[in-house]
């Protein structure tokens, strides 16, 4: 993975340098709290319901077993002892002292990390597929080109006060795991006709208040064009996107009023003026990068399991991914143990997560949107010690991609803007499916729950969608079915009028019933409500 | 750096040597319209391109941040010095020392904040980066040009 020179730890040196004394200037009043918002947002630091909230970004979801530990460290050093993995593959901690952010900061540093551009109107930590580098389907490793975004983005003079947040995405495969189409913009590395190496690029997709799916607006941008492409993606953004409404500022309004067409245009005629003005960095740069990515000594071995075990062999075929290499697979450690928070690890759990990448996964491991943890390159040989190490700490849970697997936002129980809880409701629908055994039976079935129409638990993107409201002072949940954030994108369709939370949970089995009902071999929830509509789930749910 | 003084109208930060250009700033629309206005005042809304035309009759160039958030006018300058203007490029109003270092670096050599700057602050801001990652007119090097010599 990408390893910090000089001149990248001394960016994120001054970088704390500059936060401890922004933070100093607030405490002296010579920033009021209008000024300081700002600024303490870039480095990723929220106001929330109890406390500060600190937000550390994980580019491109990949970290390493010493960083990892710095993480469980900075849990029991500054928060209670937990911290939060995040839909942007970040993690985030929920009791922080803005007294003590400057050194947390610092100990980021020591580790090659750091929290810019966590929060803000500005371009985000960049996400990319969970499984790059090991995936048998990829067609390159994205991380190399995301990093190259990831130094770009980072402390942009131009981009720093857009009108809204930005959000980046990289992929290198056809299967998108990185819910590419639902960001600003999308990126995916592919190969044309001749065999070159470039980027398509997907810009103006989104969730929130409103679900956009971005439209491609270039097939291929050649590899040494790449930034400028982006940069003059943005800057037409920058100028145009609309700052008279927060809820209509983010990209993919401006996509939608210009249309895509339009929009293009003004980006193709960005693009051919700043071709002139040597903004890309040199090629040799992306050069440098893909050694850091390069493929670790992978060792020929044992290409199957032994099967005695059912337990085993049911984690096995749940939660590990077809590797690059035949005798390796990659291997997720569930956040989502049945009845859980979604995507809370201990410190405890953080230092055996990492312990465990050094032992078995090339001192690797990767956050995924979904709020869990991967280990991208585990022996298949190796696997029954693994897993029975993480039975023992609870981290064993045999649920990737079933109804157990729910993302969730933090919700009302943490987050200043949220209308409902999220968790509590997250918690309820796993322990409700695991009693009754039907987990397994209806395979891979998305569920997804935001706490408000900001979306940051995906809602629209979950085959089944909930979104808690605020009906009148109380808790409502609006039910959704159908939405996709894989390369199938789709939104998902309000069912009708919303549920308590009680409701709600009974309305998830109500339609996870009628899917077990009417599903031909082989489909999935998804399969099914794409085959036969609304109309038998809304009838269970409402007649 | 010069320090001009504090008074809320005034240029309080200048960064070059020639003559402070005594004309008040017109609107953008009313700039294309006359030949004789020299001095031109961009609000957040307004199409920097429509100057181009004009760029070797301005000698100065205001962009207004009402509030700071705003981030067009970083765009508005780049484009004016991508596309060679070299007068005055005045950074004003809702300007502050968090704000300097990324306006220098896109162009903006004078500032007239509506609340003046503490002068040693604003000295460290502007000295706090040694180097850069985007390539702008300013002519720094960007660090992934150093690595490969």
């Amino acid at each position: 993975m990408y390893k910090y020179d000089n001149y990248d730890q001394q960016m994120v040196d001054t970088r704390v340098a500059e936060f401890r004394d922004q933070a100093q200037r607030r405490l002296e009043g010579k920033l009021s709290e209008d000024q300081f918002k700002p600024l303490r947002l870039m480095n990723g630091l929220y106001l929330q319901l109890h406390a500060y909230m600190l937000r550390v970004a994980i580019p491109y979801g990949t970290l390493n077993g010493t960083q990892m530990h710095a993480l469980a460290d900075i849990a029991d050093k500054y928060d209670r002892g937990y911290g939060h993995f995040t839909t942007r593959q970040n993690i985030q901690y929920n009791w922080i002292k803005l007294e003590e952010a400057g050194d947390l900061l610092a100990d980021l540093a020591a580790v090659e990390m750091h929290a810019i551009q966590t929060s803000g109107n500005c371009i985000r930590n960049i996400s990319s597929d969970h499984f790059a580098g090991a995936a048998r389907d990829e067609l390159v490793d994205p991380r190399p080109y995301a990093e190259l975004m990831r130094q770009w983005s980072s402390f942009h003079p131009e981009f720093m006060y857009l009108p809204r947040k930005f959000k980046i995405a990289v992929i290198a495969a056809e299967t998108d795991r990185a819910a590419m189409r639902l960001h600003d913009i999308g990126v995916q590395i592919v190969k044309n006709d001749a065999g070159d190496i470039g980027a398509s690029f997907f810009v103006g997709g989104g969730m929130g208040r409103t679900p956009m799916i971005a439209p491609m607006i270039r097939e291929f941008v050649p590899l040494d064009q790449l930034i400028t492409y982006a940069e003059a993606c943005l800057r037409v953004y920058n100028r145009y996107g609309r700052r008279d409404n927060k809820y209509k500022a983010r990209i993919k309004i401006l996509v939608h009023e210009l249309g895509a067409d339009e929009y293009t245009r003004q980006v193709e005629e960005e693009f051919a003026h700043m071709l002139d003005q040597g903004v890309e960095p040199p090629l040799a740069e992306i050069e440098r990068l893909r050694p850091y990515f390069a493929d670790p000594a992978f060792e020929d071995g044992p290409k199957t399991i032994d099967r005695s075990d059912p337990d085993f062999a049911l984690w096995v075929d749940r939660n590990t991914h077809a590797h690059k290499h035949d005798s390796y697979v990659s291997a997720v450690i569930s956040l989502k143990p049945v009845g859980g928070i979604p995507g809370d690890a201990s410190a405890e759990q953080m230092h055996l997560m990492a312990d465990l990448a050094k032992e078995y996964s090339f001192d690797e491991l990767r956050v995924m949107h979904t709020q869990n943890v991967v280990l991208p390159h585990v022996k298949i040989a190796d696997l029954h010690a693994l897993w029975t190490r993480l039975e023992a700490a609870g981290l064993g849970a045999p649920n990737l991609d079933t109804i157990e697997d729910i993302i969730a936002c933090p919700g009302l129980d943490y987050c200043s803007l949220a209308n409902a809880r999220s968790i509590p409701l997250a918690q309820k629908i796993s322990e409700r499916f695991a009693e009754s055994g039907k987990t397994e039976e209806l395979g891979q079935l998305k569920l997804k729950i935001s706490g408000c129409i900001n979306a940051c638990g995906h809602h629209h993107a979950g085959h089944i969608g909930i979104l808690g409201v605020d009906k009148k002072g109380v808790e409502n949940y609006q039910l959704s079915l159908g939405g996709s954030e894989a390369e199938d994108v789709s939104l998902g369709k309000i069912t009708g009028r919303g549920f308590d939370e009680a409701g709600v949970i009974d309305a998830v089995e109500t339609v996870t019933d009628v899917y077990l009902g009417k599903r031909e071999d082989g489909e999935r929830f998804l399969d099914t409500y794409r085959r036969i509509g609304m109309a038998p789930f809304k009838e269970a749910l409402y007649d | 750096m010069t320090d001009l003084g504090t008074s809320p109208d005034a240029v309080q930060f200048r960064f070059r040597d020639d003559e402070v250009v005594d004309q008040a700033s017109v609107t953008v629309d009313a700039f294309v319209e006359q030949s004789n206005a020299n001095a031109v005042r961009i609000e957040p809304g307004d199409d920097a391109r429509a100057l181009l035309p004009h760029l070797d009759r301005i000698a100065l160039v205001e962009v207004n941040f009402p509030v700071f958030g705003d981030g067009r006018g970083y765009s508005s300058a780049r484009l004016l010095r991508e596309a060679g203007y070299t007068g005055e490029l005045r950074a004003v109003g809702d300007v502050a020392v968090d704000q300097l270092f990324n306006m220098r670096r896109c162009g903006f050599d004078a500032f007239a904040p509506d609340v003046a700057m503490d002068a040693a602050d604003a000295k460290a801001a502007l000295a706090r980066w040694p180097q850069v990652y985007q390539a702008t007119t300013d002519d720094r090097a960007m660090i992934q040009e150093l690595r490969h010599g």
